[in-house]
């Protein structure tokens, strides 16, 4: 609790501009970079980090929410939030990482919540290295984001064949929502290509555990699954 | 005002496919009409208008204006879902969709001039015709039952009023009262759907009737999910549940609606409330049309199209089509499948290898839900499965609420495929 405390005013401090960069003073850093690797399938950070299935993360402490970039596609309740003047702090990105629906209930990101009080706490201190002000983003390589899954470069080179997409997608259909809507089953629409296709060889290839995507990933061919990265990529 | 507005929209919908595609439009649309507006029904309907852009002129012929599901309608009986949370209306399918809603039953199919006649007198040409009825009771199943004594034991295996009645029975039994459910003989509609019923009723009864006892006579020596159902059984409601099977009579059983009593190979049981669910077969039509063999319509699994009519195609509960379990999701499934092929026929569209899939999730206590899921493709012979899975027995809370969870989102995602 005391801990807490002293972060919160550690931030508002470091927010209001004058303060020392002491990110690691929130938590383990290099603890919390191990436990971003869950979050890196979705999000990118450090230098030419991009906005993937998730907003890239540099200098979130101090973003008001929902403001990544015109090419990112928010929730519109997250969009409504950032319009109303959610600013992501320590605070507020605790309480989101600890159970993202509480605080936006349609948000898209899929993450059931870091329920331990010091993994999050590490995992910002992580995050905290990458926002601005006072403290640069480190000169290091770009987040490599751990593929989950080698392909070759002729898989991941596969163009899809969006009509055929479209036909298989009505399998999917059943399940997630073409409005893209997270309710218990995560929103596909609007992925990169390259990132739906490496889930879907993860959940093949049984790396992703669970057994309903594992099976509809099971029967389908690298084609396929081009196919359908194809299509949900460009769904709106 | 309503028609006025579907009129406009049908307008606009047939004015855009006339810029597409003059050819066919000067030859008139080719008719679809589809019989039942279910997982099967509404999802076909939806496919083929939407993925012809209004080229097929689709009917949609479905006897009531709220249509509830089945599934999750036990949600309803546990108190997890209210019964206006499972009701649907075919609002969207008609404004959005283009599609010609009509709210009658379907009484006869010519299949020589094409035509299915309604109940209200309108006889209704079509090219291709789909019947996605669902299912109707087989006369004689449970002896002593027989639709007239639905209001006394529901069976509550078509959603909606019947849900309602029943659970209202269970609430007005006596303290430490009895009810019975009167399980089905193999193959039935929602195969693990009267073991989650028993799960829910057994919940029910955990809150306003706590000393109650359960009765499930079951004609079956196994049935799905078993292992996990009485894990849960077991953890969640010990004592409350005696299922006699096959082997202690469960399988030659009578029911006396009006004095409430069960009969068990010759036992009388007096109950509180009974719900008996008979044996099943395809719903009226399919026989009408004569396109049944027994008691289900047999289709080819690379299309749906039934075996003995190529003009007619078969979803859902109705069919014999192999591996995959009478369900909204494998109906929902089938539909696509039908949907792709009903256009490369009309439309010259191109036509994909069938894939079916199905997966059931069942609650068995608060946040303790389980399921059981399976891939399928067509040979010659049938629809066969080829990898399953289930959950596993001893899974840990949060998995269990998890799965819970996410068959919420499958609710919400298969009703909005299949209303819009």
């Amino acid at each position: 609790m005391i801990r807490r405390m002293f972060n919160v005013l550690l931030t508002g401090f470091l927010l209001g501009g004058a303060g020392v960069a002491q990110a690691e003073l929130l938590g383990d850093a290099a603890r919390g970079e191990k436990l971003f690797r869950d979050c890196a399938s979705c999000h990118q950070v450090g230098p030419g980090a991009e906005n993937r299935v998730g907003p890239q993360l540099n200098n979130i402490f101090g973003r008001r929410a929902a403001s990544a970039g015109d090419d990112y596609r928010y929730s519109k309740g997250l969009t409504r939030m950032g319009a109303d003047g959610l600013v992501w702090t320590f605070d507020t990105l605790n309480a989101y990482v600890e159970n993202p629906k509480a605080l936006v209930s349609d948000t898209r990101m899929a993450y059931r919540g870091m329920k331990d009080e010091t993994d999050r706490a590490d995992l910002l201190a992580y995050l905290r290295g990458f926002s601005a002000s006072p403290a640069n983003i480190p000169e290091s390589e770009p987040t490599a984001r751990p593929r989950e899954v080698e392909l070759s470069p002729e898989t991941l080179a596969i163009v899809g064949d969006k009509a055929y997409g479209e036909y298989l997608s009505s399998e999917c259909l059943t399940c997630h929502q073409r409005s893209g809507a997270n309710e218990g089953i995560p929103g596909v629409v609007g992925w990169p290509v390259e990132d739906f296709v490496i889930a879907m060889h993860a959940y093949k290839r049984q790396i992703r555990p669970h057994p309903v995507m594992q099976m509809m990933a099971g029967r389908l061919s690298d084609e396929e699954i081009a196919a359908l990265a194809a299509y949900f990529a460009e769904l709106e | 005002m309503k028609l006025n507005r579907r009129a406009f929209i049908g307008t606009g919908v047939a004015a855009a496919a006339a810029l597409q595609a003059p050819m066919v439009w000067s030859q008139g649309r080719p008719r679809v009409v589809v019989v039942g507006g279910g997982a099967g029904g509404a999802t076909v309907a939806r496919y083929l208008a939407k993925d012809s852009q209004g080229q097929i002129d689709v009917t949609l012929v479905e006897p009531t204006r709220h249509y509830y599901t089945c599934f999750f309608s036990n949600l309803y009986i546990g108190g997890f879902r209210d019964i206006a949370s499972i009701g649907h209306s075919y609002g969207k399918l008609a404004a959005e969709y283009g599609i010609n809603v009509v709210h009658d039953w379907a009484v006869g199919v010519d299949r020589d001039a094409k035509t299915v006649t309604l109940a209200g007198g309108a006889v209704l040409p079509y090219d291709r015709l789909v019947l996605s009825p669902g299912i109707d009771f087989v006369d004689g199943s449970v002896p002593g039952w027989d639709i007239s004594a639905q209001n006394k034991m529901p069976h509550a295996y078509k959603a909606g009023s019947q849900s309602e009645l029943l659970k209202a029975q269970i609430e007005a039994m006596p303290q430490g009262g009895r009810f019975a459910m009167i399980a089905p003989p193999n193959p039935y509609r929602c195969p693990p759907g009267p073991y989650e019923r028993i799960s829910m009723v057994a919940h029910l009864l955990t809150q306003v009737n706590p000393t109650a006892k359960i009765l499930l006579v079951d004609p079956k020596d196994k049935y799905s999910k078993q292992a996990l159902f009485e894990e849960g059984w077991a953890k969640h409601y010990p004592g409350m549940i005696e299922r006699i099977g096959p082997d202690f009579g469960g399988d030659k059983v009578e029911v006396r609606p009006d004095a409430m009593e069960v009969v068990i190979d010759g036992t009388v049981e007096k109950v509180d409330a009974c719900n008996v669910i008979p044996g099943q077969k395809a719903g009226r039509i399919c026989e009408m049309a004569g396109i049944t063999d027994g008691n289900w319509a047999p289709v080819t699994g690379y299309t749906m199209q039934s075996r003995v009519d190529g003009n007619i195609y078969v979803l859902g509960d109705a069919t014999a089509q192999g591996d995959m379990p009478k369900s909204g999701y494998s109906a929902n499934s089938q539909a696509k499948v039908a949907a792709m092929a009903i256009r490369g026929e009309l439309m010259g569209s191109s036509v994909f290898p069938a894939k079916y899939s199905n997966t059931c999730w069942s609650l068995i206590a608060p946040e303790d839900g389980v399921k059981v899921g399976a891939a399928y493709e067509p040979t010659d012979e049938k629809i066969a499965s080829v990898s399953s899975f289930v959950s596993q027995t001893g899974e840990d809370a949060a998995l269990r609420k998890q799965t819970y969870e996410e068959s919420l989102g499958w609710y919400a995602g298969i009703t909005s495929d299949m209303f819009g």
